[in-house]
């Protein structure tokens, strides 16, 4: 554990299918910078024994329910917790399977960073496909490929490069030229590559699967877009104190806003200058992006949730419809004419679906079919029409004020997510 | 969750950039239950963890009042220096404070009471909860649950949706995008939400001490009478834990690193008499919190099997 600083939060999506031995890696990476507990190693090798493995079975420290251990497989989004004297880690573990894609938007949709699981007796498979192309969609900044079982193929160099080969030919697809992509050759299961060097690859010249993690500039791997700041909340105290007190409070998307800037409130239109930007009782001068503040303006606008406030010469698009890549979630088939409530940000709007225009193979095979309907993983080009203007911004240019979720009318349950083209 | 330091920089500690982050996160959390539900509480039982959420709830509203009253589940077993310090908190802040009685529940006979050596008031309170949901038809319950606590809460959302009898779905849960909560329910459902979602163990001591948060005096090091059992260390005061004729009592010099019901809370051997000495002896520790919670240890499965029976 660390005894040092930690300055920083990394967050980290991880996609390989079944057998790749993700959650054996996520467990050696605990294992190895010391963050598993004494307790938790104690019940791993209790685990371990019973079963009669002749090693630790590091994915019992990721593995959480119970239907996962019986079946031996990860069935769901789990969040684990480790850290440096660098950073802290989050990394979100998502399932593999075919039938998972949900899982994974949904893991990678908060995260900087995704390591995608390859075994090296098997190379490049459909699934990598798969999970390369939603790591593109949700347009993740650094992609680390973690070639693994490099222990079953004699750690050999011919066949990391001829794996590495058939992922570059990948990468020619993508259209998102600012991601960067990093190879490693590890064994998760011995620990070669993961966290300590091996020796069994001097061939490799390159940092181990931590060192490369613990390199990276937090600023550098974020998607900074434009400042947008929706208001979440109103606070009037209506104490004596503060009597005239009215601030929105909300968080700072995409780029700082500082007291004395000339904003513009959506959907009014109407100008006014930053007071005052408060977090808790002190004041600040800037917000930076993703703080929570609380904004006063020199000017009594009426602003309420799902409202926006940007700067004055940077306004977003203001529309009562988009069309979106949206990724369906549910049994329930999305089909044109549905409606939904579309969350996008802090703000509810209602929505109808106007057009399915194709779905999108998600394996970069180019084959994009004609659909009415959409079922549960698919992704496709949707346009919608709203009952009122929402103030968004493509996807690829504002990874937050570009997305949106899905909302069922009857259920409330969130079907599908979208990424604004 | 990539947040700079805001430019005037406050006195914080050693932590600042990444305590900062989890920081904006939850305020943003605790904003979003105050405008998505009609009657949302915070569930406050005097621990450490649910102290902090009433800082950040105190932080999220400025200068308004926090917008939603507290409520504690008590066992009866509590540490009374736990319900002094929680009585305390809610005068000096002028919080509402609802607290029902899990003694109550045995007295309806909605509960039997657990007997014999490992026996625990910590699962009854889910009875006591539910009732209290019930009561006061709330629509939102705040906890202070972390996901690194417990491999089955690694799994939690931060907007939890229960259904009418408070049981947690985890096979059937809603997808969490981007920072976007989806607080949509139907009558009778409720929904649990976890600010802290993020934060290690670590992170909450961290806060306490750059925030200078007051906290209830068993968390540091103090003299206690205390029995041995299992290779833990239980409390042999108040008369609350249940103890052998063979198990002998000694003074000891401890802390606890939770304050849950006395019956399932052992202490650790500490000298950690201040929050400079608890912080650096977490990070040093290596048993983790739950650890020292012999409700977790009955089975691999226990957090899951309580969970799905609408336990926090």
């Amino acid at each position: 554990m660390a005894n040092s600083i930690k300055m920083e939060v990394l967050k980290i999506a991880t996609a390989g299918s079944v057998d790749d031995g993700k959650s054996t890696l996520i467990g050696r990476i605990l294992y190895d910078t010391k963050s598993l507990t004494s307790d938790k190693l104690e019940a791993i090798e209790r685990t371990s024994k019973q079963k009669g493995y002749d090693y630790l079975d590091f994915s019992l420290a990721t593995d959480g329910l119970v239907a996962e251990r019986e079946q031996g497989i990860t069935i769901d989004v789990a969040h684990i917790y480790f850290s440096t004297a660098k950073k802290s880690y989050i990394i979100a573990d998502t399932p593999g399977h075919v039938e998972y894609t949900r899982n994974m938007v949904t893991g990678a949709s908060t995260s900087q960073a995704a390591i995608i699981l390859i075994d090296a007796r098997k190379g490049v498979i459909e699934q990598t496909n798969r999970h390369f192309f939603i790591n593109n969609l949700l347009r993740i900044k650094e992609v680390v490929v973690a070639i693994n079982k490099m222990d079953l193929v004699d750690f050999s160099e011919d066949r990391y490069n001829e794996i590495k080969d058939d992922f570059e030919k990948l990468m020619e697809k993508r259209d998102y030229a600012d991601q960067k992509i990093t190879f490693v050759p590890v064994s998760a299961l011995k620990g070669d590559n993961v966290v300590n060097k091996s020796e069994n690859t001097p061939w490799y010249k390159g940092e181990t699967l931590l060192e490369h993690l613990e390199g990276l500039d937090l600023a550098a791997v974020s998607n900074v877009g434009t400042p947008r700041f929706p208001v979440q909340y109103v606070i009037r105290p209506k104490t004596e104190e503060h009597h005239d007190f009215r601030g929105f409070a909300g968080k700072v998307y995409g780029g700082e806003l500082s007291v004395g800037d000339e904003v513009v409130a959506l959907p009014s239109q109407t100008r006014s200058k930053i007071k005052d930007i408060y977090v808790y009782d002190k004041k600040y001068k800037t917000a930076s992006r993703r703080s929570s503040v609380t904004i006063t303006l020199e000017d009594e606008i009426n602003l309420s949730r799902g409202d926006m406030l940007v700067k004055a010469n940077d306004l977003p698009t203001i529309e009562k419809q988009f069309t979106a890549t949206i990724s369906w979630m549910d049994s329930k088939p999305l089909a044109a004419g549905n409606k939904y409530v579309v969350q996008h940000g802090v703000n509810k709007v209602l929505a109808k679906v106007d057009q399915v225009h194709h779905k999108i193979a998600p394996d970069y095979s180019g084959v994009d079919a004609e659909a009415q309907s959409l079922g549960m993983n698919d992704i496709a080009e949707v346009s919608f029409r709203l009952n009122k203007p929402i103030f968004y911004d493509k996807f690829k240019n504002h990874r937050t004020n570009g997305s949106f979720i899905l909302i069922d009318t009857q259920s409330n349950n969130t079907v599908g997510a979208g990424f604004i083209s | 969750m990539e947040v700079k330091e805001l430019e005037v920089p406050t006195e914080i500690g050693e932590n600042t950039a990444h305590i900062n982050a989890l920081e904006n996160e939850a305020i943003y959390i605790l904003r979003e239950v105050a405008a998505q539900f009609e009657k949302p509480v915070l569930l406050f039982s005097g621990g450490k963890d649910s102290i902090t959420l009433v800082r950040l709830a105190q932080k999220a509203f400025w200068p308004a009042k926090i917008p939603f009253p507290l409520m504690h589940i008590d066992t009866g077993h509590n540490f009374p220096e736990t319900i002094e310090f929680r009585d305390r908190l809610v005068k000096e802040l002028g919080l509402e404070l609802i607290v029902r009685n899990v003694q109550d529940s045995i007295d309806q006979g909605k509960v039997k009471e657990e007997s014999g050596r490992y026996s625990s008031r910590n699962s009854l309170q889910t009875t006591t909860l539910l009732d209290a949901i019930e009561e006061f038809k709330f629509d939102a319950c705040i906890g202070g649950a972390r996901r690194d606590e417990e491999k089955a809460r690694a799994k939690e959302r931060i907007f939890s949706v229960r259904d009418d009898f408070g049981q947690w779905d985890e096979r059937n849960q809603r997808p969490e995008l981007f920072d976007m909560l989806n607080g949509q329910i139907e009558l009778g459902q409720n929904v649990r939400v976890f600010p802290i979602s993020n934060w290690t163990e670590l992170d909450v001591w961290s806060y306490i001490k750059d925030e200078g948060i007051e906290i209830p005096s068993i968390y540091f090091a103090h003299k206690r009478k205390t029995f041995l059992r299992d290779g833990m260390i239980w409390s042999a005061e108040d008369g609350i834990v249940f103890r052998d004729e063979d198990e002998v009592v000694e003074e000891r010099m401890v802390r606890f690193r939770t304050v849950g019901d006395m019956s399932c809370t052992a202490a650790v051997l500490s000298d950690a008499i201040s929050i400079d000495k608890v912080v650096a002896e977490i990070r040093d520790s290596s048993i983790s919190e739950r650890g020292a919670r012999i409700d977790d240890k009955r089975s691999e499965a226990a957090m899951e099997k309580r969970k799905q029976q609408g336990y926090f």
